[in-house]
């Protein structure tokens, strides 16, 4: 018994050494000799500025405004926002974006407040976009688009969710349809050689190029 | 979806590929043969020993190798709840949190210890980078191994061929072999790959970024690859980020999916093919195996063809959840694109066959038919593939029981590989094969008949009840995924400061986890140490077969049969009803 003691309490602190400093910083030190953009989180650094990173999905809604010019709050305090229409706009998020304060949405498969939220994605949806394509239904809105993703910060939207987007970035941008057309395929990661995964759309690498390309003030 | 369909052939195919070599690899680990890392991790091997100041050549009966194994365990759960208490006095904690209350940290602990890695607390919102990598990662290895350790002396008590012998080898040896032959090395490739992905490996504090259209926020950062590639290939589970292997620092593309996928069952599978090799009959672990992976098979089937399907929700919103072009479709909620349905719902299947836990999508958003999928699962107790060790274990249980019930369906000696089952091994199976389902269901009915329960569920109408079923289940089963709805601490900012838990939660999950996981060890310990004794019979003409198509039915009944019949009633009332309706609530 005495001697299981003293064996174990000598094994706590050889493995906590072991696999909880050794391991984790060897993997570190690799990770900054061989992979250091990867590794320090793929940041996207224009001018200086970090702008975030290319695998976190950003929020491109901006503040509403109200008769003062100060931005409108809802009840609970929180800003009341809107689709920004110079952006590719992301997925629907339930915590807002945030990459430090991650959670799920939680939305059950039969829960009435779903019903209600897909609802109103796709009337809010639709409005965004009838303007600038007149002939946009609701069965050609691809489910991504209403659904929150996992993460809440998927950086990714469906190839068919970014070409509906695209005629309302050409009027708003005034770039012709084919050459948004073509920056969307520029930055669509496809699947992993070819075949593992799904292709998304990069959203944020996407924007950015666009800002690069046709800046808008 | 044929697209789908082949990656996830192309993932089942390359698993079993790799099986011999990776199994037969661990049966030189565990007969205490040299490898071909010996030669440079040999040194290592023997300072250790000779640290912890232990004689391997000498071999422990099954009470001695139990005693070992709970005091470390001991140990190891009051060093992790120390760790988590003192956060403010952390090393790389450049986040400033404090610590986390009691009753959360008794259950994370409890959690940890278990290799469950339930997570009632949000990883990149509470745990310092000491906390994550010299506490909860260490266990992330120690538990995985333990649960290695207590297959392997239960094969060696199946294999022992002198009658009379006590010895099934020695804890620490065991221990220390399972670390740095097995875990270690297959965890450093791994976390160099998904680093080369962006996986990230950082020590710096969160990044503060003003996005493209000015709106500020913080990049959170940390040890991730580290710990990633342990949790997935120690089936742990237990994400560095509150939302998992969704976040796409933890997983960011189709490979990491993969690689990580691939890394949970890894072990559960070459398993199978190291213990036919101890067993001296690769057949026999073929048997196992093909249990295992024909309902394995089925649950990804399933789970595919219902998240295609899409919710009710939706088809009531006129959300179209065919696919179009450019769209893959399906049950979209909660799923990540760079995933899709395909690798959500094949990983949602290998995480709850597992005892891995670890999620790229939520739970909660599966729909009905497709969330009875790790139900169903969960409902098998870890026997198809199951935690590392823990899954074989549970299934040699569930093999001895088969062998005798077909020994008296056919009126013959029960006995497995040489070895009679008598009274006393039946007796302990019993227990090892009812203990964990009726931890679950206790659990559930003291949280869903009481009051106590009420606090910690989200979701309204029979989403709640799963909800709180399926935390108890996953927590009996040593899982670790969530509905996520369902929880055990309030917590308004981040860092723990004015966060409180809810202690019923909190305490009846870590006795359950505890409970669950002990229990089952000390039995399949006992057994082992019964059959050593045994002297071996040769096999005759009326000895029953283990290695046939006709024992693999049997096998496979009995486990349906057993999980079946615990659980359907409880079932009617949850994922069922969501299944079978087309309603809202």
């Amino acid at each position: 018994m005495r001697r299981d003691i003293t064996t174990s309490i000598l094994a706590v602190v050889v493995f906590t050494i072991l696999l909880g400093l050794v391991y984790p910083f060897a993997v570190w030190g690799i990770g900054q000799v061989a992979f250091k953009h990867a590794a320090d989180g793929s940041q996207i650094v224009v001018n200086g500025r970090l702008v975030g990173s290319s695998l976190i999905g950003q929020d491109f809604s901006m503040p509403v405004l109200d008769k003062h010019g100060k931005p409108e709050r809802d009840a609970r305090g929180n800003p009341v926002t809107q689709p920004d229409p110079k952006y590719f706009q992301e997925r629907p998020s339930a915590d807002r974006y945030n990459p430090a304060g991650t959670f799920f949405a939680n939305r059950g498969p039969n829960q009435a407040s779903a019903v209600a939220f897909y609802k109103e994605g796709l009337a809010s949806y639709l409005a965004l976009e009838q303007p600038y394509d007149h002939g946009l239904t609701k069965s050609q809105v691809p489910v991504d688009a209403v659904a929150a993703s996992g993460s809440g910060v998927d950086p990714h939207i469906s190839q068919a969710n970014a070409s509906i987007q695209a005629h309302r970035i050409a009027a708003v941008r005034y770039l012709p349809l084919a050459r948004v057309k073509q920056l969307i395929a520029d930055h669509t990661d496809g699947r992993f050689a070819g075949f593992l995964g799904e292709p998304g759309v990069n959203v944020v690498e996407l924007n950015l190029a666009l800002d690069k390309e046709a800046p808008v003030k | 979806m044929a697209q789908g369909w082949l990656q996830i052939a192309f993932f089942c195919f390359a698993l079993v590929a790799c099986m011999p070599l990776v199994g037969g690899y661990m049966a030189r680990v565990f007969r205490n043969e040299a490898v071909g890392l010996t030669r440079v991790l040999g040194p290592v091997e023997r300072g250790i020993y000779r640290v912890l100041r232990v004689d391997v050549a000498r071999e422990q009966d099954w009470k001695a190798y139990a005693k070992s194994l709970l005091m470390v365990s001991l140990l190891f759960w009051i060093a992790l709840y120390v760790i988590l208490r003192t956060q403010t006095l952390h090393p790389f904690n450049p986040q400033g949190f404090h610590s986390g209350t009691w009753d959360v940290s008794f259950n994370t602990v409890s959690s940890f210890l278990t290799n469950t890695n339930w997570q009632y607390y949000g990883g990149e919102t509470t745990m310092t980078y000491f906390s994550q990598m010299a506490g909860l990662a260490v266990q992330n290895f120690v538990s995985a191994a333990i649960g290695i350790v207590v297959v392997v002396a239960l094969i060696r008590g199946i294999v022992a061929r002198r009658e009379g012998s006590h010895g099934l080898g020695n804890f620490w040896q065991d221990l220390t072999r399972t670390i740095l032959y097995v875990l270690l090395p297959i965890s450093i490739v791994g976390a160099v790959l998904l680093m080369s992905q962006g996986v990230i490996q950082s020590f710096s504090h969160y990044l503060g970024f003003t996005s493209l259209n000015g709106t500020t926020g913080q990049l959170a950062l940390g040890p991730v690859a580290s710990q990633e590639a342990i949790k997935e290939l120690g089936t742990n589970g237990g994400g560095f980020f509150n939302v998992n292997s969704a976040m796409p620092f933890e997983n960011s593309n189709g490979l990491t999916n993969f690689i990580e996928m691939f890394l949970i069952l890894l072990i559960p599978t070459s398993l199978t093919y190291t213990f036919g090799r101890m067993v001296g009959s690769r057949r026999q672990g073929w048997a196992i195996f093909s249990v295992m992976a024909a309902l394995f098979v089925a649950g990804v089937v399933v789970v595919y063809l219902a998240e295609q399907h899409g919710t009710p929700a939706q088809h009531l919103a006129g959300v179209n959840t065919h696919a179009i072009a450019g769209s893959t479709g399906g049950n979209m909620e909660g799923k990540e694109q760079r995933f899709g349905i395909a690798n959500s719902g094949l990983w949602s299947a290998v995480t709850t066959v597992t005892s891995c836990g670890a999620v790229n999508a939520a739970f909660e958003s599966l729909t009905g038919i497709g969330g009875l999928v790790p139900f169903a699962n969960l409902s098998a107790s870890e026997t198809i593939f199951g935690g590392v060790g823990t899954g074989l274990y549970s299934m040699l249980l569930f093999v001895i029981l088969a062998v005798f019930i077909g020994g008296l369906m056919v009126g013959r000696t029960p006995e497995y590989l040489g070895k009679k089952i008598e009274a006393r091994e039946i007796k302990l199976v019993s227990i090892g094969v009812l203990f964990t389902p009726i931890a679950a269901l206790i659990a559930t009915a003291l949280a869903t008949g009481t009051k106590y329960g009420g606090p910690s569920v989200y979701a309204e109408g029979p989403q709640g009840f799963s909800e709180s079923m399926y935390a108890y289940m996953s927590q009996a089963n040593n899982n670790g995924s969530a509905w996520a709805g369902y929880t055990g601490y309030y917590q308004p900012n981040a860092g723990n400061l004015g966060a409180h838990g809810i202690t019923f939660a909190d305490l009846i999950g870590g006795l359950t986890m505890m409970t669950a996981r002990y229990v089952p060890i000390l039995v399949v310990l006992a057994v082992a140490g019964s059959l050593v004794r045994k002297k071996v019979a040769p096999a005759g003409l009326g000895t029953m077969r283990t290695d046939t198509p006709t024992f693999v039915w049997l096998l496979g009944g009995v486990i349906v049969l057993v999980g079946a019949l615990t659980f359907f009633p409880a079932l009617l009332l949850g994922p069922i009803v969501q299944g079978l309706t087309n309603q809202v609530f």
